[in-house]
């Protein structure tokens, strides 16, 4: 099984496996967030749960980093490798006529993506790791704050208009990797034919309704702060 | 119509090459790509340079040997056809053609349009076939029944001409869909059976070893086949590899 996994063939199927992993936690991650428009207190509840239950912290946070750094590191590597495989280039190639431009540009679409996970990392992750593992504040309140902090933490990062640009900029680059990589995840797992229309359409619908979904929350916490 | 050529020459495989511009006239709408180019030719020769060399054989569009990478497209701009069965039609007087080898590191050019696709050969050699025994007590076919619709899959998966035009527009210059058909073509009947597992991984551990890249599902190569294979195929390809190391 080890050398399915070094194949051309298993490291796109390990690529599509990291992919399915992020898709869902991206749904799940919208699903709490979006509770912060809909119920600041069901919020602050969610998200204490998740951010002191000792499974999610030591069991499923380490596999979110890991389906994280493998899915980057993957993704270079094989584009590194493909273009090793390219040889000279062509002085005229019309990619337009045969494949769409989130098909050809994965690479930067998830480049974007990256530079906003740090940005988001700096934002939230590395002050909840001082927090709780450092400081060792498992409490989840704050002074000046009545209830838990989550919610007020949230809506005082959206106050700038600079960061909120980043993120929406983000969420269009997510949309667009996600609209090529939904459907294509499924191909490499060996998905076909009578499935890849329907594939193609909830594919299609995930790509807009969850970037959409998180640009929509980001607006609303700017505005209404 | 008159035109102008962009061509890359290229002197041998060691040689570096550049496009070199030349100007055809009086080309007939009604010749095949080909034609227009042994115009061309004709015309170099008479002038006493070098023709340019071009890989061709049936044209009839059968046997996968013409390629050329034609105003950015494997084949020009026609779909479901080769360069040989491509026509001057689709072109307009006046008008400026770039004509390229296919570029793979895989397909080392050999003398300015011709490659070298023996990578191909060699992964069928790796598993492409079945064994069997015919000399003497062969089964007839029609004793071992096979659905309709694997039989249509299996032929659209033969119709495969290994010209390489997938390879050429891939931007990750991958061999999946070439790989992915001639695996599809036994996959799908029972006579493949026997030898599926050694076929598959064979087939891929050669591809990996030619230095083809990795397939990302763009699906340019199946717009550019001139045989319309399937990226079904290489869904199958990747079925039956998973299904091998289980």
């Amino acid at each position: 099984m080890s050398g399915f996994f070094k194949s051309s063939i298993g490291r796109k199927v390990a690529m599509a496996l990291s992919a399915f992993f992020l898709m869902f936690f991206l749904l799940q991650h919208f699903a709490i967030n979006i509770l912060s428009v809909l119920s600041p207190d069901a919020f602050n509840e969610v998200s204490h749960f998740m951010g002191t239950n000792p499974l999610i912290q030591y069991g499923l946070q380490p596999v979110l980093i890991f389906g994280v750094v493998f899915h980057f590191v993957m993704g270079f590597i094989l584009e590194l490798k493909n273009k090793k495989a390219q040889g000279v280039a062509y002085v005229k190639n019309n990619g337009t006529a045969n494949s769409t431009w989130m098909s050809r540009n994965m690479i930067w679409s998830g480049v974007a993506i990256l530079a906003f996970v740090v940005l988001h990392f700096i934002d939230f992750w590395f002050p909840e790791i001082n927090t709780k593992f450092i400081q060792g504040d498992w409490s989840g309140t704050i002074e000046g704050v009545e209830g838990f902090r989550y919610y007020e933490e949230l809506t005082h990062k959206f106050v700038s208009p600079i960061r909120v640009s980043a993120y929406v900029i983000a969420f269009v680059f997510l949309g667009l990797h996600l609209m090529h990589g939904f459907t294509s995840a499924f191909q490499s797992m060996g998905a076909t034919a009578g499935r890849k229309q329907r594939l193609q359409n909830i594919g299609k619908a995930y790509s807009i309704i969850i970037p959409l979904g998180f640009i929509i929350i980001a607006l609303y916490h700017h505005f209404n702060h | 119509m008159d035109l102008t050529l962009k061509i890359w020459r290229q002197k041998d495989a060691s040689s570096k090459g550049q496009m070199v511009d030349y100007k055809v006239t009086e080309i007939s709408e009604h010749m095949s790509f080909l034609e227009m180019m042994d115009v061309l030719n004709e015309q170099l020769v008479n002038s006493g340079e070098e023709p340019v060399a071009f890989d061709h054989d049936c044209r009839e569009g059968i046997c996968g040997m013409c390629s050329m990478y034609i105003n950015g497209e494997a084949h020009g701009p026609d779909r479901g056809v080769t360069t040989c069965q491509l026509h001057m039609r689709m072109f307009k007087d006046g008008d400026t053609i770039t004509i390229e080898p296919f570029r793979a590191a895989a397909f080392p050019v050999i003398k300015d349009l011709v490659v070298d696709r023996m990578a191909f050969e060699r992964i069928q050699q790796a598993g492409g076939y079945i064994s069997v025994n015919t000399s003497g007590n062969t089964q007839d076919a029609n004793s071992l029944p096979i659905s309709k619709h694997a039989a249509d899959e299996a032929m659209d998966a033969a119709t495969c001409i290994g010209c390489g035009a997938c390879v050429a527009t891939c931007k990750n210059s991958s061999a999946m869909l070439f790989v992915g058909a001639k695996v599809s073509q036994y996959a799908l009947l029972p006579q493949g059976q026997v030898e599926a597992i050694d076929r598959v991984q064979n087939m891929v551990a050669q591809m990996d070893l030619e230095g083809f890249g990795n397939c990302t599902n763009t699906g340019a190569c199946e717009v550019e086949c001139p045989k319309g294979i399937s990226l079904d195929n290489i869904a199958r390809m990747n079925r039956e590899l998973m299904k091998a190391n289980i």
